[in-house]
């Protein structure tokens, strides 16, 4: 049953990715992104992933396709009088022969399949991931947590708590840098001293 | 967006919802799917979404910048503070079980909002009340951080030269 | 043959994150580069999840102890969880509770699930890079910048 839901979706993630790398059109690329987002993000639901599955597609497929638009909307590659951009205005530039990037990417990829070889089965109950920690989480949080439901919840901010508060700092840091670099210097006139940028740096 | 006046209007209607469903996945995050990171994500997307259909002036009146850039600071502390909390109360860091009793019991039931033989399970356990303290300073970090970038883009001029 | 087929996941991950890895190296538009970035990073996101999932298993939400649960409910779960259990009999279940229930490992969600957000965060970097970039030399081709670079 669950075959029916799960082959559609891999076909089309495939699909997806590649029309990605094939597409010339940013604006299109951007847009396929999302749907592959938001496809991965399904696949995560049946792989019993729903919190994973919930973060990717608001984070996938809503914020980062916005700001990929708005980097979009910035950084257009004709340059006309009028304000209104129009999708040629996106279309990438022809690139040189893709023969040896791809010669790369197969014998990359031929490696890494070889590699999978000696990897546990899909869905196996004896993988080493499932038998490491002993007694498992999931065992572990029902008496530790008084019967929180979530164990994703109770790894990720109690047993986990440590790594959490340097992944919120990284962040932290990374919005900071972003304020950095791209806040104009009108906004704070009464404490830059700097003179107002004349015709020639504007 | 002027002149799109469908959009205009389903927004309204969506925006109510949206924050609505970031706050049960915020505070339902212990019992269900959920937490501070995708409701810290689902917040910013609601503001976002105000942003991009009513205008960035619209959108910084609701949010004003420098209430999100002290927000960004502040979920993290929240997160420190939890920790640091734990420490004074005579734990490791971290470590919510030393929130388990005093807090919670004694001020409610010495203000009389509680009679003083509260059944135990009746308040929450140390490791409840960290994880929520925890996951509200992550889902204000997001959310601001979030809100922060999108301000910081959509404020951006494009350079024609 | 059948040995091989139950790597299938991996082949999709590998097939995708090649993908990504292609368009990082065969484009030099920075924005068309920081899409196949993406595209790597959710495919390495996949191949986590993958590992963790077991099978007939579910969601890493235990099932509440006490309340909430109407009795009939309750029996219901129980034979079912019996079916599966008898489903993989001969196996040894590590990831099973007294309730004879099944859970996925909740490890990887938790790595991901940070790491989607901080993927975010890194990307609004990257993306704000590009547009002051784009303010300095007027092109996001890489190679127009470097040839930029050379002649100044």
């Amino acid at each position: 049953m669950m075959d029916f839901i799960v082959i559609p979706i891999l076909a089309l993630l495939a699909a997806t990715a590649v029309t990605v790398a094939r597409i010339r059109n940013l604006w299109a690329a951007v847009m396929f992104t999302g749907i592959y987002s938001f496809l991965s993000a399904s696949w995560m639901l049946i792989l019993d992933a729903p919190d994973v599955a919930f973060t990717e597609a608001a984070v996938g497929a809503g914020i980062t396709t916005i700001l990929m638009l708005a980097t979009l909307s910035l950084t257009p590659r004709r340059h006309r009088k009028s304000s209104r951009l129009s999708s040629e205005d996106f279309e990438e530039r022809p690139s040189k022969s893709p023969v040896i990037p791809l010669l790369i990417v197969t014998i990359t990829g031929c490696a890494l399949v070889y590699g999978t070889f000696d990897m546990p089965h899909f869905g196996d109950p004896n993988a080493p991931i499932q038998v490491y920690p002993e007694p498992s989480f999931v065992e572990k949080s029902q008496p530790d947590m008084h019967g929180l439901p979530n164990v994703v919840t109770a790894v990720l901010a109690s047993y986990r708590g440590y790594d959490t508060l340097g992944e919120t700092a990284v962040i932290f840091t990374a919005g900071i840098a972003v304020l950095l670099i791209l806040r104009k210097n009108t906004d704070d006139q009464g404490i830059s001293e700097s003179p107002p940028l004349t015709g020639e740096n504007a | 967006m002027n002149s799109f006046p469908i959009i205009r209007v389903i927004t309204k209607l969506l925006i109510p919802y949206i924050l609505l469903f970031g706050l049960y996945v915020q505070f339902h995050g212990d019992f269900g799917p959920g937490g501070g990171f995708q409701a810290g994500v689902i917040f910013a997307a609601a503001l976002i979404l105000y942003g991009l259909v009513y205008g960035l002036p619209a959108v910084h009146k609701v949010a004003p910048p420098k209430v999100i850039e002290k927000l960004t600071a502040l979920g993290l502390l929240v997160y420190a503070g939890t920790g640091l909390a734990c420490m004074l109360l005579g734990g490791n860091f971290l470590d919510y079980d030393m929130l388990n009793h005093g807090i919670l019991t004694e001020l409610p039931v010495a203000l009389d909002f509680l009679p003083g033989d509260t059944p135990y399970h009746f308040l929450p356990e140390g490791q409840h009340l960290g994880i929520f303290l925890v996951e509200l300073g992550v889902g204000i970090t997001v959310t601001a951080v979030m809100t922060m970038i999108f301000y910081a883009f959509a404020g951006r001029e494009r350079v024609t030269s | 043959m059948t040995e091989f087929l139950g790597l299938y996941n991996y082949w999709i991950v590998i097939f995708l994150m090649m993908t990504g890895f292609y368009i990082v190296i065969a484009r030099e538009n920075l924005i068309k580069t920081i899409i196949g970035l993406n595209i790597f990073q959710t495919s390495v996101f996949l191949l986590y999840i993958t590992m963790g999932k077991v099978t007939h298993g579910t969601a890493p939400i235990l099932k509440s102890s006490h309340g909430g649960e109407s009795h009939g409910g309750k029996s219901h779960g129980a034979e079912h969880g019996q079916d599966l259990h008898a489903a993989t009999e001969g196996h040894i279940d590590l990831s099973v509770d007294a309730v004879t229930e099944i859970y996925s490992n909740p490890i990887p969600s938790v790595l991901m699930l940070t790491a989607i957000v901080v993927g975010i965060a890194t990307t609004a970097l990257a993306l704000a890079l590009v547009v002051r970039i784009r303010e300095e030399y007027g092109t996001i081709e890489e190679d127009e910048i470097l040839e930029m670079d050379r002649n100044s």
